[in-house]
């Protein structure tokens, strides 16, 4: 198990390291000149000099990832040489010259709406997926059944962006049940708060639990034909132990981790729900950095939402290793 | 065709095998209704086996072999399959049983072991808590002496340092060795009667044999009824008593080992055992098995099911063999044949065979 450990975080690490290089490669080999992106229409070769150099763009690319990787764990200082440096602090991901900000810290203002949208939104469609997709499982063929996966299937081929419409049309525009969203912390007014997340957590609920309760039925089904399925059942146990014990343990243990990683993808920015309902989360922020061309705050988010996903992997790997013996000889 | 019995469904148990055998299936039928239509997996099997006696049950794939133990194990899905007849075991009504009794009795007077202990085995829990559990299902004892008990029986089917291996998980097992497992589990209540389907056919050669005789040998020490259901007609004759021959959800044939290898009277039995070395040991594998493909379980023949792969029917007058299903009717005391010949055309069709087995050698 603790060689399994040292193999995975070995490996986690060296996959960061791949990415990192390769989202600065393909800055460095993208068309178009970054540093000119940085200012508007009104610019000068002198500026867009200036602005190259600020940005440390007139140095070679592996003294730009070098300065940048460091920055992470030891912090940097941009602009050295200018009378007005700029101090970034460890762990920076660089500076956002548009917004005179340092990308840890927009990052850090957005991460915890996406956190919230996310885990929200997680615990609805796992316990709504697992549990209807358990009871339609059990009850194949039937009524229940049918009208289950019949609504999932419906859940699962709507656009996102045309649900979360409807709900907005119906339910905040023409029914009024709830206000515009406006996101405020649950600290600060949870009650608003709950307000303005309701709908974004059903949007995306929604959609991963259609999913889900496809998913789990299957996976149910499947395992309840196993061979050693049968062989509890013959040993004269009771239903629901066969069930719980034996199939489900079994058959929702891939589920669980699918969505783990399912949960890693929305950690990085839910982008639709976030633009649909205003929240301010990673989704909008890639968004407007895109927008803006804002390159140290694209390559900041970047790498910071595929480091959640490589993190979630491990993760979910090694949960994987806990609950299934199997995987640890391998 | 829905047996209907008489019997008290839950009443006195009828205790002793002067009336009743140990165990006695009735005009058993199992449906499955599929997309195709109807599959008619068992269609009328009656058998019956003595308390300590094995009965083999052979034929080729899908010919309702593993329908039928599952059935009389209680295995058989009630929602997604149709079973009637009557199932006796010991003086009770199997089919009709209530689903908690049916549970109470599986694994405890009656066992099975699968064809595959890869698979047959939950990859996620220890053996010997795989074991603890079918003890501690059945029987409120301790788990510290259900653990005990577990080891004693895992030395006993020939597990070395059962010890240790108690706390290992199935897949760090060899194939031979899980089935040990699996044998375990099945002897660990105790049970009356042991359904082994197909033990062997998921291993090696040289473990197939230790299999069988340790199911043997546990069979003598317990006293154990045994159905031993495989396609291999060579294991048969060293641990059956009786011979049930199995074809298109139908018993065709059904005689003691002894008169079966003697003198089988049913084409289809003459066909297995002809390509089966061991009936002449001089016998080269020259002979093919039987030509054709078994019947499907959804379009089965009008007349007798076997008619398509059969060498003889022409020999039956009156085109018979298209047109009707033969009964399955004693042809001697104990010897049990569903086919339109006459005795003593079958008899002497045997004997020809026997011969021709005999003398080609040459
Ligand atoms: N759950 C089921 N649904 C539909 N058909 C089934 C089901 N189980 C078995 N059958 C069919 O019933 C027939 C008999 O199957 P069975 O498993 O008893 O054959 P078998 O004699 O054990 O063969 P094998 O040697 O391959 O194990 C087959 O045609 C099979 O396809
Ligand atoms: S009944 Fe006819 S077809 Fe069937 S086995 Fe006998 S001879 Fe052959
Ligand atoms: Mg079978």
């Amino acid at each position: 198990m603790f060689a399994y450990l040292v193999r995975r975080v070995l490996l986690m690490l060296m996959l960061l390291f791949l990415l990192s290089v390769s989202v600065f490669l393909l800055f460095a080999i993208l068309p178009g000149d970054p540093a000119r992106l940085t200012c508007g229409k009104a610019c000068t070769p002198a500026i867009i000099e200036s602005n190259r150099h600020r940005l440390g763009l007139d140095e070679p690319p592996l003294t730009q990832y070098v300065k940048f990787v460091s920055g992470i764990f030891v912090g940097r200082t941009f602009s050295a040489d200018s009378p007005q440096p700029i101090k970034c602090d460890a762990p920076c991901l660089g500076y956002s010259f548009n917004r005179q900000e340092q990308v840890m810290s927009l990052i850090a203002r957005s991460a915890p709406v996406t956190f919230f949208l996310a885990i929200g939104a997680f615990v609805i469609w796992i316990v709504v997926g697992l549990a209807l997709g358990i009871f339609a499982a059990l009850n194949r063929g039937r009524w229940g059944d049918r009208l289950i996966m019949g609504i999932s299937l419906i859940g699962y081929s709507m656009p996102s962006f045309f649900l979360g419409l409807l709900l907005v049309f119906f339910v905040i525009i023409k029914w009024q049940f709830l206000p515009f969203p406006a996101y405020v912390a649950p600290w600060e007014n949870p009650f608003q708060f709950f307000q303005t997340m309701l709908l974004p957590w059903i949007l995306l609920a929604t959609l991963y639990a259609a999913f889900y309760i496809r998913l789990t039925r299957n996976q149910v089904l499947e395992v309840l034909s196993d061979d050693y399925v049968r062989t509890a059942r013959a040993k004269g146990l009771p239903e629901r132990t066969v069930v719980v014990k034996h199939a489900l343990r079994a058959g929702l243990t891939p589920i669980v981790t699918a969505a783990g990683l399912d949960l890693a993808g929305l950690l990085g920015g839910a982008i639709i729900s976030e633009n649909i309902f205003s929240l301010p989360g990673l989704g909008a922020l890639a968004i407007s950095s895109i927008i803006d061309s804002d390159l140290p705050l694209i390559t900041g988010i970047t790498i910071l939402t595929a480091a959640i996903i490589i993190f979630a992997n491990l993760v979910v790997d090694l949960l994987y290793a806990v609950v299934d013996p199997r995987v640890r000889v391998i | 065709m829905t047996a209907t019995s008489e019997e008290p469904l839950s009443g006195m148990p009828i205790v002793g095998s002067a009336d009743r055998p140990f165990l006695s299936v009735n005009d058993l039928h199992v449906t499955f209704p599929t997309e195709d239509g109807l599959v008619q997996a068992v269609d009328g099997v009656s058998l019956s086996v003595e308390r300590g006696k094995t009965l083999a049950i052979v034929g080729e794939s899908g010919s309702g072999k593993s329908v039928t133990a599952q059935a009389i194990m209680g295995l058989v899905n009630r929602k997604s399959a149709t079973v009637t007849g009557e199932i006796w075991l010991d003086g009770q009504e199997l089919i009709n049983l209530p689903q908690r009794e049916v549970q109470e009795l599986m694994g405890m007077e009656i066992a099975m072991i699968f064809q595959d202990p890869m698979s047959s085995l939950h990859p996620f829990y220890r053996i010997g808590d795989q074991i603890v559990e079918a003890i501690r299902a059945h029987r409120s004892i301790g788990k510290a002496a259900a653990r005990r008990e577990t080891l004693e029986m895992l030395q006993h089917v020939g597990i070395p340092a059962a010890e240790r291996r108690i706390d290992a998980y199935p897949h760090q097992l060899s194939g031979g060795m899980r089935q040990r497992v699996m044998i375990a589990m099945a002897l660990i209540n105790s049970p009356q009667l042991l359904i082994a389907d197909e033990p062997t056919t998921a291993l090696d050669v040289t473990v197939q044999a230790q299999i069988l005789e340790l199911i043997a040998r546990l069979q003598g020490e317990f006293g154990t009824t045994v159905i031993l259901i495989t396609h291999d007609l060579g294991i048969v004759a060293d641990v059956a008593d009786d011979v049930a021959v199995m074809y298109g959800g139908r018993i065709v044939e059904l005689a003691s080992t002894t008169t079966l290898y003697d003198l089988p009277e049913m084409p289809y039995t003459l066909g297995l055992l002809s390509s089966v070395p061991r009936m002449d040991q001089k016998l080269p594998e020259r002979l093919d098995p039987i030509r054709g493909n078994p019947p499907s379980p959804i379009r089965l023949p009008k007349g007798c099911v076997f008619q398509p792969r059969c060498d003889y029917w022409q020999r039956v007058p009156g085109e018979a063999c298209l047109t009707v299903r033969p009964d399955l009717l004693e042809s001697d005391p104990d010897h049990w044949v569903r086919c339109h010949l006459k005795v003593e055309e079958r008899k002497q069709i045997a004997r020809d065979v026997k011969q021709i087995l005999a003398g080609g050698g040459e």
